[in-house]
């Protein structure tokens, strides 16, 4: 066995990537994970990326907004300092739409994308694991564990017939660390 | 993505020959990884000294009080306030592009929306400036916040448009720096991976790790889509709550109903006529002009003329209104505001919002560089004395005429203005030199399906309607950056 721990196969155009990927696909050759410089849509589609639910996170993120608004503001205008103006209501709901409509995209806003951060491990000064430097300048990479697919002569074929510039094969999964 | 060829009337986004994924992102970096040239250093320096002016003169009003300002027991609120909704309006263009625009699908946001996001942040801190400077006490500006304490708890009044603006301008800061910083992580990425040392270092920590892969741009797409839901009527409300600091009250001049769409109109006129005063400038410095092309010029000099219009018609409203009312005093407040003795300032908004856009309908003019950006500057003038009418008009005549007074504003109401300008300048040109001033990730989408270059390929092809070849082409001669020979050889 060598040492070879990923292939990658370097595209180009993300079409011809996307070929790439059917043709790996139609061999029973399981792909590792695509990197690319650019969102390709439809991509995952193929690779079985499930939908996001981070939509229904923003929803109740926002939900707790409102409630958070609305129930600090009747604690302080009804149950803590009541104050009498002209003798209208102490809650005077009209009133409050505006800041609980701010505080609801606030915490939306917040959770969603603290959400997203910790979903995808994105956090500042993670040590970014990259696999090669190009794919988020002009190639579109298809990475293939060698060692769970070992024909590695046909995974070459299958990419360069697809249309790979180049196929590389890693000793080391990130090459982002020194 | 690319399963079908874009309508070739569409005019293209991308314009040049032999452009790749690696000349864009070349071309983008250019500014990024090169010393700034003398252009960038001469704007730097004069932007710095507007900044120094601007520290000077807010720590005099700190120092002093606010008694340094020209205000007087009538005309209480002026300049301060002036520039306050000055900024903030033109914040507004940013989230516009970013939001609004992503969500309606003009795809001609993906050049513009990155710097443009850049412009709303810096505009906000230099309106949030005013906020602080303006309360005489700024060390308490915590008092604004509904933080629990040891005076009974005694909470904000909740019932003020004034703590209502506190809460939108802070949401629609943070959300904006949130929607903006996770659109630069991939750029930031695709800096850090062409860095060496030092840079790379630091590169590593803004970019939180990013490696593009399927799942996480999947993600990326999704958040992008629901913040620019939410932020699309958070943009609204900011302003329409900035609105409300006016028509909540009852000063004859302010207290209408019709602020709320108005001053939203006219935010977005005036953010969209400082974006074209930035990126005019910035694309030919930098080089950008294949990228922020004639069509994106010409799009958002056609936004000018339409909201500059709504801003036109809501100003005639304003004067039917305050007749038809039948008050008095209000009628009192539009005939003083045009010929009172501050009928230039009215007449100057009058011309410079309402009859100067007007010229955008020539598409001789409104293609022209030079002429758009002398307008774009007219309309922020115009925009300015907008608010200055509004504020100071409606105010200068008390309820008893004992009070009247006018406003003159002191060296350090003018150091304050003047200098927020040089702040906002100073981060813009620093923001150039560090991050990239176009969304790279975006425009790479664009270079398949609506570049000059992959229209031209449809057309050599064949297959095309030629009529809609020729009405192409000819849509093409307005573009400075295309060359027409190409064309005259099909």
């Amino acid at each position: 066995m060598s040492n070879i721990k990923y292939i990658l196969g370097s595209f180009g155009d993300p079409d011809e990537m996307m070929h790439g990927i059917e043709k790996l696909q139609e061999n029973n050759i399981k792909i590792h994970d695509v990197y690319t410089p650019m969102p390709i849509h439809g991509i995952e589609a193929k690779l079985g990326v499930k939908r996001s639910r981070l939509d229904i996170a923003a929803f109740f993120f926002g939900i707790t907004g409102t409630m958070t608004m609305l129930t600090g503001v009747y604690l302080a205008t009804v149950v803590d300092w009541p104050i009498n103006i002209g003798g209208k209501t102490h809650f005077a709901l009209p009133d409050f739409i505006p800041i609980t409509f701010e505080l609801t995209i606030l915490f939306c806003a917040f959770g969603l994308v603290g959400s997203y951060y910790a979903s995808t491990h994105l956090f500042p000064g993670r040590a970014p694991r990259v696999m090669d430097l190009r794919a988020t300048n002009d190639r579109f990479i298809i990475a293939v564990d060698a060692k769970e697919n070992t024909e590695h002569t046909k995974i070459d074929e299958l990419l360069k017939g697809a249309g790979a510039l180049e196929v590389k094969y890693n000793e080391r999964k990130y090459i982002s660390y020194e | 993505m690319s399963g079908h060829n874009e309508s070739i009337l569409r005019e293209p986004l991308i314009t040049g020959k032999n452009i790749t994924y690696a000349q864009i992102t070349d071309d983008i970096l250019l500014p990024v990884e090169n010393k700034p040239n003398r252009a960038w250093w001469i704007g730097f320096i004069i932007s710095l000294c507007g900044a120094t002016l601007w520290v000077v003169a807010v720590s005099y009003t700190f120092w002093f009080g606010i008694g340094a300002w020209g205000l007087n027991k009538t005309v209480g609120w002026a300049w301060d306030i002036t520039g306050f909704v000055w900024w903030v309006g033109i914040g507004h263009a940013g989230t516009l592009i970013s939001a609004v625009l992503l969500l309606f699908r003009q795809n001609w946001r993906n050049s513009i929306n990155r710097s443009a996001e850049a412009m709303t942040i810096f505009a906000v801190i230099c309106a949030a400036t005013y906020v602080v400077s303006h309360m005489g006490r700024p060390w308490l500006a915590y008092w604004v916040l509904p933080l629990p304490n040891q005076f009974g708890s005694l909470w904000v009044n909740f019932n003020s448009p004034l703590v209502w603006d506190m809460f939108a301008i802070s949401t629609y800061f943070s959300v904006s720096l949130l929607f903006w910083y996770t659109g630069l992580l991939p750029d930031i990425a695709t800096i850090r991976d062409r860095a060496e040392g030092m840079r790379k270092k630091v590169y590593t920590v803004l970019s939180f790790g990013w490696t593009g892969n399927v799942k996480t741009w999947q993600r990326f797409e999704a958040v992008s889509l629901i913040l620019a839901g939410i932020s699309t009527p958070l943009v609204l409300s900011v302003h329409t709550i900035v609105s409300m600091d006016f028509a909540t009250s009852v000063i004859p001049g302010w207290h209408t109903t019709i602020f709320p769409p108005y001053f939203v109109a006219g935010a977005i006129f005036s953010g969209f006529a400082m974006v074209l005063t930035l990126l005019l400038v910035a694309r030919k410095v930098l080089g950008l002009e294949n990228y922020i092309t004639m069509f994106h010029i010409e799009s958002m000099n056609k936004i000018i003329i339409l909201t500059g219009s709504i801003v036109g018609v809501a100003y005639l409203t304003e004067f039917f209104i305050a007749w038809y009312s039948g008050s008095e005093y209000e009628q009192y407040a539009f005939i003083n505001r045009s010929t009172g003795p501050y009928w230039w300032a009215y007449w100057m908004m009058m011309t410079c919002n309402v009859i100067s856009p007007q010229l955008l309908w020539f598409k001789k003019i409104r293609t022209n560089i030079a002429a758009t950006w002398i307008l774009s500057i007219v309309v922020n003038i115009g925009m300015w004395f907008e608010r200055f009418v509004i504020i100071v008009t409606s105010l200068h005549r008390d309820y008893l005429p004992s009070s009247w007074a006018m406003f003159y504003p002191t060296w350090v109401d003018v150091s304050v203005f003047v200098g927020s300008i040089g702040l906002f300048f100073t981060l813009f040109l620093l923001f150039l030199r560090v991050l990239p001033s176009i969304a790279i990730a975006e425009v790479k989408l664009l270079l398949k399906s609506a570049s000059e270059q992959a229209k031209l390929e449809l057309i050599k092809d064949g297959h095309l309607d030629k009529e809609q070849v020729a009405e192409y082409v000819e849509s093409l001669d307005k573009f400075d950056s295309v060359k027409q020979e190409e064309y005259a050889k099909i």
